[in-house]
């Protein structure tokens, strides 16, 4: 027996602790960054914080390798090549930001629609809108379009709320979790952590998925549908409860419109609209008395079953009995939806029963007081522990919006929404569609020298607020809010460039992009999205967009076809702000904000673009930016975040307002607000009393909370819209009997997926093409440990995914001859891919599937020109056109949900063929992006941490 | 050849690593990672980190892959094919070869707690170590020429530097799905030996007579949706919707 070694076990982690917010993904963790000698030793989750309480998924832990990451753009860039060439000569920041102002000035001053501004996953929309509108564009918006704005403006549109940071499951207390697709790589640690809690409870786990990885993994039951028939599947629930009477009458008599009176008056302009009184109030039946009242009247019981012709002759139906004509109807019937969805009706017919019983039998009942907005008391909180969660699995189809508001139905008609056990509201929300803002940007709203009218997203109610000329023509680059996509209310990103290339509604001057990777897995048809920031116009020889500003921290397949390119920090070098402003951080019991701050120096002539964005507004004189004497108002990001107000009191963080310290979500600026922040561990937080913890949208106590708070002025209650009467004033329109009337091309569409009840009709691309020809279906799925492109640059989590195969289900293997390693084709109506495939049985059998933006141009991101996530990686994107099959009539209708505009990623259809043997490298391939400026040669090899060996 | 502790360790500290919620997300992957490679002994490098071959020194990793159960227990819908995401690290095994087959004694088992480390003062590189282990939890470090191994986090568990809740491995504290669990497992009491003796925790590869330390909990038993037990249809017909209306106003009636 020899002695043992002496080891050294209680060695400090580091010199200090500093306490900021994750950004590896969109989750907005906490994290506590050790620091040593100046260098981070080790990043942990922050066991305080409301988000992660301390836990840490693989790509937060793999920050230290991210901020060295040898991709990191090191000064500003002029172009000196030809676009896509990554040819760039390295300028000052006075050079770059002088250029900027000479590009832009002269554009605001004559026609600010020449401006393009879009940014992609950032976390600074606040900032960034209230720049573009001072700038006076009507082109902005961020990447909402190509994301998930299905499942946001569904969901605002029904119960004023949606999921991630708009609501969650009530995971301490729900028993049954249904989990529609989702990406895997964000939002991801209160997904696992609540799985994790369900499992512990004894709760069942459910996930509706055509692949089952991750999360399905552990699931108790995985369904494996058929992409782009979630709708159907929800509809067939809903028809089993319905046909079962498993609907929670009292819930829906008190916070719904499911008694609302519909009017029936075919060829009228109110027809399908609310019987309403004279101040607008939509009205319904008091049961008691049979008398017309207004819906949020109080001491009247309305009843649900009203069917009668009013003392005006109006002939009125109440919501939930069309609802039940139309889902008691037999084509919803889970017998015959089996066959389209791919799943048996035993298993729906079982989900529907276990969704009955968990929600009446299982009923959770809280001895909590509370009152409601009529100001009746309860005794009690009922509780109904069924939930529901889904992103861009239901989101990225043309039939999205339509699902996912299928989805926010069912969970409304079992009382679900906001009950203990339930979904649960975070705040800012509940906040109904009335209380956001219309969109600006017709022409009324433009004026050349002055800001936009107002803010450029929002809820349109009805065509009146669409931003269209007198012909009905788009006023957008993207054409967002227009008969193509009416509630598009989060823009069309990828859009953007197509139209601005084809100068269709008209040509623009700056494309400025902050943080999108448009010329690679973030664009449809990435070679056509390629050719056109290439594309010149043969006359004047000049690039068809003549200039392009591009902000990115890396070297991104994007910043080759920049002209100028302005580099970000990594995210411990910046200050941020996650406010309550822009996309939140809340829980369901309290509101929060956070910060990011500067953990670290940048050792590299680079600038957070926010201040960057706000030394740009001062330089152009923007309102907002410079004081009445033309000085700026900001030195840079942190002042404004402290100092700026959005109105009197409001400013962009909520806690520690007031000279001192004490305001909550209201007061003045303080000036030792981020100290405060960096004190608690960079994020706020404000508890929601007990009895305001559940019914937020109907709880009197809540809304008191929120006003308190500084989220309204007002109380704002959400009346759940189960039928939304602004797709109905879409159809009138498009009868031609209310104004405005919509152009003859777009009504068919409107009258096909407009309906006012959540219906489902097959996807686009679908019914486009020839589906014997293109049997299959292709789409993508979140890799755990990366996030978007970001990922394959960082040394630690790219030996986790370096290259992504093709999934093939074993059947279709089997049928061609496929095996492991084998190189096929795979070909849609637009392209074709080489690509090797891997068998799978673990999916559904019509569909193939990949991991989402593995694949890589040769000689981006630092990587090797060899890389394999440039020669064996590849991406789908290839396959997906902007726009659909061209229609008997020419028309090519772009590739999106033609209520949202959200883009239909997920409606790809295939087929593959064995490829002859070759070169194993993915087709196709694009020629090698030369690093751009003076980026340093990355390692040959790393022992990061070394000079600590003990 | 290296010797075992004379006697077996009271004390069994190992990792319970819960398969029946391991989402497969590597998070536990990387924090060792980060932790390791600044902590006990040589960094853990990254050979052509970004370069065409890649490849890096882990003490941890997570495998995937698929099963497609032949018969035995139903897991979810009948006939799926079943995902199965399996961490691994070095099992602390109570008769460890890749200690007795150390020929400078720098593989050893603590006599204190159980763990086996490698005093990397001492070890050759020879790699006959690796090769014993029937788990493959040991890997070379190309830039040290030493063989690394999981350590427990002997410097966290014991560093009177952190707070008693972060004195756990690193991939125990960072684990979101909290499918990883630390404890003694030489204590019948402990949490980890209660929550493997109610979950039905397993040896991997018992056949192998190592006796892991670490343990296993299988998937929980699943029932399929099919077999719930059907709805109690309404008396009305509701074939059209006006059994249902009926039923509506009887129930309204009732509230």
């Amino acid at each position: 027996m020899q002695t043992e070694p002496y080891i050294a076990l209680s060695e400090p982690v580091g010199d200090e602790i500093r306490k900021t917010t994750c950004y590896m993904c969109a989750c907005r963790c906490g994290i506590d960054v050790h620091l040593k000698d100046g260098k981070v030793r080790y990043i942990e989750g922050n066991r305080d914080h409301p988000i992660n309480k301390g836990v840490l998924c693989a790509k937060g832990s793999a920050g230290i390798m991210q901020h060295y990451s040898p991709a990191r753009l090191q000064a500003p860039l002029l172009r000196t090549g030809p676009r896509g060439s990554g040819e760039f000569k390295e300028i000052s920041w006075e050079e770059a930001l002088s250029l900027a102002v000479d590009w832009l000035k002269p554009i605001r001053e004559t026609a600010p629609q020449k401006l393009a501004f879009f940014t992609g996953r950032d976390q600074s929309q606040a900032l960034t809108s209230f720049w573009a509108q001072n700038f006076g564009t009507p082109n902005y918006a961020a990447h909402g379009g190509f994301c998930s704005v299905n499942m946001a403006a569904a969901g605002i549109y029904t119960i004023g709320g949606a999921f991630w940071e708009f609501g969650a499951p009530d995971w301490d207390k729900t028993k049954l979790f249904v989990l529609f697709g989702v990406a895997e790589d964000h939002d991801s640690n209160p997904i696992k952590m609540g799985i994790s809690k369900l499992k512990k409870n004894g709760a069942r786990f459910v996930s509706v998925n055509p692949v089952r990885t991750g999360y399905s993994a552990v699931a108790d039951n995985w369904i494996g549908i058929r992409p782009g028939t979630d709708g159907l599947l929800i509809l067939a629930i809903i028809h089993e409860l319905f046909r079962n009477g498993q609907i929670d009458l009292d819930y829906l008599q008190r916070y719904t419109n499911a008694p609302w009176l519909v009017i029936d008056d075919a060829d009228k302009e109110d027809h399908g609209l609310f019987l309403r009184d004279d101040l607008g109030k939509a009205l319904v039946r008091d049961r008691k008395t049979g008398a017309l009242v207004r819906f949020d009247e109080p001491g009247h019981i309305a009843d649900l079953n009203a069917d009668f012709i009013t003392d005006d002759g109006r002939k009125v139906r109440s919501v939930l009995r069309l609802m039940a004509e139309k889902y008691l109807d037999p084509q919803y019937a889970p017998e015959a939806v089996a066959k389209e969805t791919g799943i048996s009706a035993a298993t729906i017919k079982g989900l529907a029963a276990e969704i009955a019983r968990v929600a009446f039998e299982e009923e959770i009942i809280l001895n909590q007081p509370w009152t409601d907005m009529k100001g009746e008391q309860h005794d009690v909180m009922i509780g109904r522990p069924v939930t529901f969660h889904a992103m861009r699995g239901i989101s990225a189809h043309s039939n999205g919006f339509q699902s996912a508001r299928a989805l926010h139905v069912l969970q409304t008609i079992i009382g679900s929404i906001d009950c203990p056990g339930g979904y649960r509201y975070k705040p800012p929300y509940p906040k109904p569609a009335t209380a956001h803002p219309r969109p600006h940007g017709r022409a009324e709203h433009v004026t050349p020298g002055k800001p936009l009218a107002g803010p450029h997203l929002g809820y349109p109610l009805g065509p009146e607020d669409l931003l269209v000329d007198a012909e009905g023509k788009p006023q957008r680059i993207d054409k967002a809010f227009s008969w193509e996509a009416p509630l598009s209310a989060h823009g069309m990103m990828h859009m953007v460039i197509a139209n601005a290339h084809a100068g269709d509604p008209y040509p623009v001057d700056v494309l400025f992009l902050y943080m999108a990777n448009m010329a690679w897995n973030s664009s449809m048809n990435t070679r056509g999205t390629i050719k056109m920031l290439e594309a010149r116009d043969e006359v004047t020889g000049e690039y068809k967009i003549p200039k392009i500003i591009y902000s990115d921290a890396y070297s991104s397949e994007m910043v080759a076809y920049a002209d100028l390119v302005l580099p970000d920090t990594t995210y411990l070098e910046r200050h941020d702000c996650i406010s309550l402003l822009d996309r939140p951080i809340s829980e369901p019991e309290a509101a929060c904000d956070a910060i990011r701050w500067p953990v670290l120096e940048p050792d590299r002539n680079v600038r957070g673009f926010q201040s960057v964005l706000i030394d740009l507004g001062a330089r152009l004189k923007l309102p907002g930016f410079v004081n009445e004497q033309g000085d700026a108002l900001y030195k840079d990001y942190a002042d404004y975040i402290v100092n700026h107000q959005r109105k009197p009191g409001i400013g962009p963080l909520s806690g520690w307002r007031d000279a001192d310290g004490l305001g909550e979500g209201r007061g003045t600026p303080n000036q030792d607000q981020l100290k405060n922040y960096i004190g608690n561990g960079a994020f706020w937080m404000k508890h929601i009393p007990e009895e305001a913890l559940y019914f937020k949208h109907h709880n009197a106590a809540y809304q008191q909370f929120a006003i308190d708070t500084g989220f309204f002025d007002t109380p704002q209650p959400v009346t759940i819209q189960l039928y939304v009467e602004t797709l109905q004033k879409f159809r009138l329109s498009a009868l031609g009997t209310r104004n405005p009337v919509a152009p003859e091309q777009y009504r068919k569409r409107l009258l096909e997926c407009f309906d006012p009840l959540p219906d489902w009709y097959r996807p686009f691309e679908e019914q486009g093409v020839d589906t014997a020809t293109y049997p299959y279906h292709a789409i993508t799925q979140r890799p755990m440990a990366m996030y978007h492109s970001w990922g394959s640059q960082n040394a630690w989590l790219r030996q986790i995914h370096t290259k992504n195969p093709l999934y093939v289900p074993g059947g279709i293997c089997d049928e061609l001859g496929l095996k492991d390693g084998d190189w096929a084709w795979v070909i849609s109506h637009h392209g074709r891919i080489k690509c090797e495939i891997a068998r799978t049985d673990a999916v559904n059998g019509k569909t193939m599937w990949t991991w989402n933006a593995i694949g890589k141009r040769s000689g981006a991101w630092a990587l090797d020109k060899n890389a394999p996530e440039a020669t064996k990686g590849f991406l789908l994107n290839h396959l997906i056109h902007e726009l659909l099959p061209p229609k008997a009539d020419g028309m090519r209708w772009s590739n999106s949900d033609p209520v949202t505009g959200q883009a239909a990623w997920y409606d790809l259809r295939v087929r593959i063929e064995k490829a002859e043997a070759g070169e194993a490298i993915s087709e196709p391939h694009f020629g090698t992006l030369h690093r751009p400026g003076n980026q340093p040669e990355p390692a040959e090899q790393l022992r990061y941490g070394q000079e600590w060996a003990k | 050849m290296t010797s075992l502790p004379q006697h077996r360790t009271a004390k069994k500290l190992g990792l319970v690593i819960d398969l029946d919620v391991c989402v497969g997300c590597h998070a536990c992957v990387i924090s060792c990672k980060e932790w390791n490679t600044g902590a006990y002994g040589n960094a853990l490098s990254d050979q052509h980190p970004y370069g065409e071959d890649v490849s890096g020194t882990f003490l941890n990793r997570v495998h995937s892959f698929e099963v497609v159960p032949e018969g035995g227990q139903v897991i979810g819908e009948a006939g799926d094919a079943r995902v199965v995401h399996f961490p691994k690290s070095c099992l602390h095994c109570e008769d460890a070869p890749c200690v007795t087959v150390c020929p400078t004694g720098a593989s050893y088992k603590r006599a204190e707690d159980g763990i086996v480390l490698v005093d990397e003062d001492t070890c050759i590189g020879c790699g006959l170590c690796a090769w014993s282990c029937a788990y493959g939890a040991r890997e070379m470090d190309l830039a040290a020429g030493v063989m690394k191994k999981c350590t427990l986090c002997v410097d966290r568990i014991y560093n009177e530097t952190l707070q008693q809740e972060d004195r756990v491995p690193s991939c125990v504290r960072t684990c979101p799905a909290n499918a990883r669990h630390y404890g003694d497992l030489g204590d019948p009491a402990s949490d980890v030996s209660v929550m493997v003796a109610e979950r039905g925790g397993f040896d991997l590869m018992p056949e192998q007579e190592t006796r892991p330390t670490n343990k296993y909990l299988p998937p929980r038993p699943r029932t399929s949706l099919a077999s719930a037990a059907p709805m109690i249809p309404l008396a009305e017909n509701t074939e059209g919707a006006r059994g249902f209306f009926a039923w509506l106003d009887k129930t309204l009636d009732r509230i």
